[in-house]
């Protein structure tokens, strides 16, 4: 496979021209945008929790394929999940993408594996962190039972 | 005709390969590469005559003043100022706006006070006057654009009002390539008693100008994006403007006499050069001018005529790809921005390729372009789109590298042909 065909696997084009979890939930549903000024990527994530389990997640994006279809991704990796599980999630995919050398995950990340190809592009790296730094904090909102500011990468 | 493979063995950066591939550099528009003589000025200043100046009286620092003064008289004759000092160096073209913004225009806008820009401005052309609007209540009016991509000149004669103070205008667009009529445009401007300033960091590197004969009252550009090195940019304005403004940045070498609760200005360009300068960048600038003008600056337009007719038809030919720009080597500079889509999914509806992905994909093909908003948010607002690609030319690109890049642009298709 050429590194090329690596960052572009077929899951990632087919979640970018079919995304998942596409739209927007009503109230009291949490709501939390996310932006990448820099490459004008945006997000809106809506999440809606019960007994510490997250019920249902809807997703709007604007963005690249990246970008998209990691939020796409993300949004089937955590549908029905505790949030106990969801951080153990977040935490081995962003080891995957921020540690150096070769990573082994502690859970099963399924599809999220596919996005590992984008290590090798680090300009790109952001855009497929932006939907889970959001998800973070809407998650630290929920926690906290905030109102969740707006996500802005650097 | 240039000779391009001799111009090119000026250039040490652009012998090399990027994935394996000989490097196809598109990106003129955000920066231009560097001469030999370029690089070799700076080194060479730091090697042999580093040394403040406008102070010392040592033998170095009379030396590097003289080197510096110089490049005022080189950048007067180059754009064909009457004077030297109407020419002001500063960090870069943004800096050189706002140098405007600040020191005439908190002198010279009031309440109700109108300054007209255009639809296709670099936000280094509208975020000061957005600032300065907002501090003086004044307004801000946009000349539209057509659906050509140029400017709605019908428009303009109702937009300048007795109230515009300000007409600022992009000599050429860095997203859409359109070279705007400056001339035509300053004429309008001074009917109307507003002053006009061009912002030339596109158009100056690539078609230069006469500012005696365009007639602007202030012109902005970089060093840069014609050869020269980064930190450096310039601000011409007409002396008689200079003088009656305030200085934009105070400390050292811009004045006169300093008491404790006082000071007195030098004069003009000093006054607004506060503070020790980007001295070897600005010698190095003087030979990147030197370069061009060795060139001629009319053999550099019809290079990139050359070069843009032929990247507008080869990517006309290509399928699912949109320009964004008037199509025509006339009205257009050697920028082309577009956009790809991908026939894919069951329903072959066909989905937009985002610019990024299109520029991660070229990179791999040894081709270097921008993808983004190109720091023009409100134009890519107005055409619907979240960026484009840009391919940009200069005076070492060639056929055979438009050639790689349409190449390239194939290889995009091929990974988005798997959806």
């Amino acid at each position: 496979m050429s590194a090329i065909e690596d960052l572009y696997r077929e899951i990632i084009l087919d979640h970018y021209s079919s995304p998942r979890n596409r739209g927007e939930l009503p109230a009291p549903a949490l709501k939390i945008e996310g932006a990448n000024p820099l490459c004008g990527d945006e997000l809106v994530l809506y999440i809606e929790e019960k007994d510490g389990q997250i019920k249902q997640v809807k997703i709007n994006t604007k963005g690249c394929s990246i970008s998209q279809a990691s939020a796409s991704l993300m949004t089937e990796a955590i549908v029905g999940k505790k949030i106990e599980e969801i951080q153990k999630i977040i935490e081995n995919f962003k080891d995957m993408m921020l540690k150096d050398g070769s990573f082994t995950p502690t859970v099963d990340l399924g599809d999220l594996e596919v996005l590992e190809g984008v290590k090798k592009y680090p300009v790109r790296i952001k855009c497929a962190l932006l939907a889970w730094n959001t998800l973070i904090e809407g998650l630290k909102a929920l926690q906290n039972h905030k109102k969740p500011e707006p996500v802005v990468m650097e | 005709m240039l000779n391009v493979q001799k111009i090119r063995e000026d250039f040490p950066i652009l012998n090399q390969k990027i994935h394996d591939k000989p490097l196809a550099y598109l990106d003129n528009g955000s920066t231009s590469q560097k001469p030999k003589v370029v690089i070799d000025a700076i080194t060479n200043y730091y090697n042999w005559y580093n040394s403040n100046i406008h102070r010392g009286i040592h033998t170095l620092s009379e030396k590097a003043t003289e080197a510096y003064e110089n490049v005022r008289k080189i950048v007067a004759d180059f754009i064909k100022a009457p004077d030297p000092e109407e020419i002001i160096f500063t960090r870069n073209a943004t800096e050189a706006v706002n140098l405007v913004a600040y020191a005439w225009g908190r002198k010279n806008i009031s309440t109700g006070d109108e300054i007209l820009l255009t639809e296709m401005e670099h936000h280094s052309n509208l975020i000061p006057w957005q600032i300065l609007a907002k501090e003086k209540k004044a307004v801000l009016r946009f000349i539209p654009i057509t659906q050509n991509f140029t400017l709605d000149l019908d428009k303009i004669e109702d937009l300048i009002t007795s109230k515009t103070k300000l007409v600022a205008v992009t000599q050429m667009s860095n997203v859409l390539g359109t070279i705007n009529p400056v001339k035509k445009i300053a004429g309008l401007a001074h009917k109307a008693k507003a002053l006009f300033l061009i912002d030339g960091a596109q158009g100056v590197p690539h078609s230069g100008i006469d500012v005696a004969n365009v007639n602007c009252d202030f012109l902005a550009f970089t060093a840069h994006k014609m050869l020269g090195p980064t930190g450096v940019g310039v601000l011409y304005g007409k002396k008689k403007l200079l003088e009656e403004m305030d200085p934009f940045i105070a400390g050292g070498s811009m004045i006169l006499e300093v008491w404790q609760d006082r000071a007195t200005w030098n004069k003009v360009p000093y006054k607004y050069e506060a503070g020790t300068p980007n001295i070897a960048d600005v010698i190095a600038f003087g030979e990147a001018i030197k370069y061009l003008q060795n060139i001629g600056m009319e053999n550099v337009r019809n290079h990139e005529k050359e070069l843009t007719a032929y990247a507008l038809k080869k990517l006309c030919e290509t399928e699912d790809l949109t320009i964004y720009g008037p199509k025509n080597p006339e009205l257009q500079g050697g920028i082309i921005s577009f956009n790809f889509s991908a026939k894919g999914g069951s329903d072959s509806v066909g989905i937009d390729i985002h610019p990024h992905d299109v520029g991660t994909i070229v990179d791999q093909e040894g081709v270097a372009i921008r993808a983004g908003h190109h720091c023009c948010q409100p134009l890519m607002r107005k055409l619907g789109i979240p960026g484009t690609a840009r391919a940009s030319f200069y005076i070492y690109n060639t056929k055979e590298e438009i050639d790689q890049l349409t190449f390239a642009l194939g290889k995009v298709k091929e990974v988005f042909a798997r959806l």
